[in-house]
């Protein structure tokens, strides 16, 4: 039996049929074809997979998709604006934040709603809002670098950026 | 990994979701969702109906009434970590909260779930035995509470009936002079717990221990009560002696297991270790807390 559901996924209504038991990151995958989302370990344990819900990040593979119905869901897709890379994605392209980049995406979601929070995150505050988002290839010490850097950036006068 | 089929309803009343699981006998409850979907994927768990409670208004608050903390059945970890009220009056709770899993989890992650979900890995079953907190659960005969000691009956088990739901979790207020702390050894973040300890206690006005409460997590098949340690240290002005004693009987009255995470002697040891830790550092907390009030 499936249910519909409609989420704003990027800005965007996607509405689709999904049974009740598919996985909220099987969703962003399979049904909106959105493969910037990736599934790592499957068991909560790993973060490759964070989505903001609402506004909160969270691990898409512990999630149904029906949970979704209704609300705002942002991925990794979401960051860019207009071709131009988000400050995040610029600091991890900047300061090598990644190397496999298998992490990054969950990596730079969890990074955008730690900088939503705190605009002026310590090394320590990125270390611990990270400490659900685990980095096979080790590459810590750049990714906090990255974070920093868009932050630096972010709080620019001129990050508005765009519009006149 | 895949889920088996289940039918999905999200009740918007309290009324409704008990009605839900008095017609169906195998149904689950989901709120935070982070250990039902996880045995669900490892099909430990195959319920045929998902009741999804999310959705219902008016669970999610923090406040303090009638000498209680209360904390509705949706109240997330992050948003227990994020309370000032938290984290200035109850340090015991903050602790634990900060701990639990990792921030992503957290965000999702419920008090009440993780108490209902009984796991005697989880870190709040062992805070809320320290706090003696109360739990109260709604089934069709209206809402009862529960005494924490009752509720855990055994592994994944605990007091509810099938058709109840836990709708609040009650932390009584601090008393003056009083401070708790939890400690937790994990190999890395998201780990559940090697050991565990949870302290909270409050000191009367000759600096003695007027009342205390010692948890401790994943060594048991339930959270277990440090009863013999907390005996010992009520009505006492505590001394290092006495900690150190508090900290052997704890060791003595746990029961782990042998596991990936240690031997069972390593474990032991473990809860002497940070049963004397925890103690030090909730009577810290309990002494800043009174140069604050004369301040």
């Amino acid at each position: 039996m499936t249910q519909k559901i409609t989420v704003n996924l990027n800005g965007a209504d996607t509405t689709a049929e999904v049974e009740p038991r598919l996985l909220l990151v099987h969703f962003i995958r399979e049904v909106a074809n959105l493969t910037g989302t990736h599934v790592g370990c499957d068991t909560t344990s790993c973060g490759a997979c964070t989505v903001l819900l609402d506004g909160k990040a969270v691990k898409s593979c512990t999630l149904f998709a029906v949970q979704a119905n209704g609300r705002k869901l942002m991925t990794v897709e979401g960051l860019a604006q207009d071709g131009k890379l988000h400050p995040i994605q610029e600091g991890f392209h900047e300061k090598h934040g990644l190397q496999c980049g298998f992490c990054t995406p969950g990596m730079m979601m969890t990074a955008y709603a730690l900088l939503r929070k705190n605009k002026a995150p310590t090394d320590d505050d990125i270390r611990w809002a990270i400490a659900g988002n685990l980095c096979r290839c080790t590459g810590y010490v750049n990714i906090v670098e990255a974070v920093k850097y868009a932050a630096d950036k972010m709080s620019e006068p001129a990050a508005a950026g765009g519009a006149a | 990994m895949i889920p088996a089929q289940f039918e999905y309803l999200a009740p918007t009343t309290v009324p409704e979701a008990v009605a839900l699981l008095g017609q169906h006998a195998d149904a689950k409850v989901l709120s935070g969702g982070q250990s039902l979907i996880t045995v669900m994927k490892f099909r430990l768990a195959m319920p045929p109906l998902i009741i999804d409670i999310n959705g219902i208004p008016d669970l999610n608050y923090i406040r303090e009434q009638d000498g209680w903390l209360r904390i509705g059945a949706l109240v997330r970890e992050s948003d227990i970590d994020e309370s000032t009220l938290v984290r200035d009056q109850y340090p015991l709770l903050h602790d634990t909260s900060r701990v639990v899993a990792d921030p992503l989890v957290r965000n999702l992650a419920t008090l009440a779930g993780n108490l209902a979900h009984a796991d005697p890995a989880n870190d709040h079953p062992a805070t809320m035995l320290a706090y003696r907190a109360l739990v109260a659960a709604t089934g069709p005969q209206g809402t009862r509470t529960i005494k924490i000691d009752d509720f855990f009956v055994g592994l994944f088990e605990t007091a509810l009936t099938h058709e109840e739901i836990v709708t609040e979790v009650r932390v009584p207020v601090p008393t003056p002079r009083s401070g708790g702390a939890y400690l937790k050894l994990e190999r890395k973040v998201g780990d559940f717990a090697t050991v565990g300890v949870a302290v909270q206690l409050n000191l009367d006005a000759g600096s003695r221990v007027q009342q205390i409460g010692i948890g401790l997590t994943n060594v048991g098949v339930t959270a277990i009560r440090a009863r013999r340690s907390e005996d010992l240290l009520r009505g006492k002005a505590i001394d290092e002696r006495l900690i150190a004693q508090a900290g052997q009987l704890a060791a003595e009255d746990c029961a782990p297991s042998a596991d990936l995470r240690g031997s069972e002697e390593y474990k032991r040891n473990m809860v002497r270790v940070l049963t004397m830790r925890a103690l030090n550092r909730a009577l810290d907390r309990t002494k800043a807390q009174e140069k604050e009030r004369h301040q």
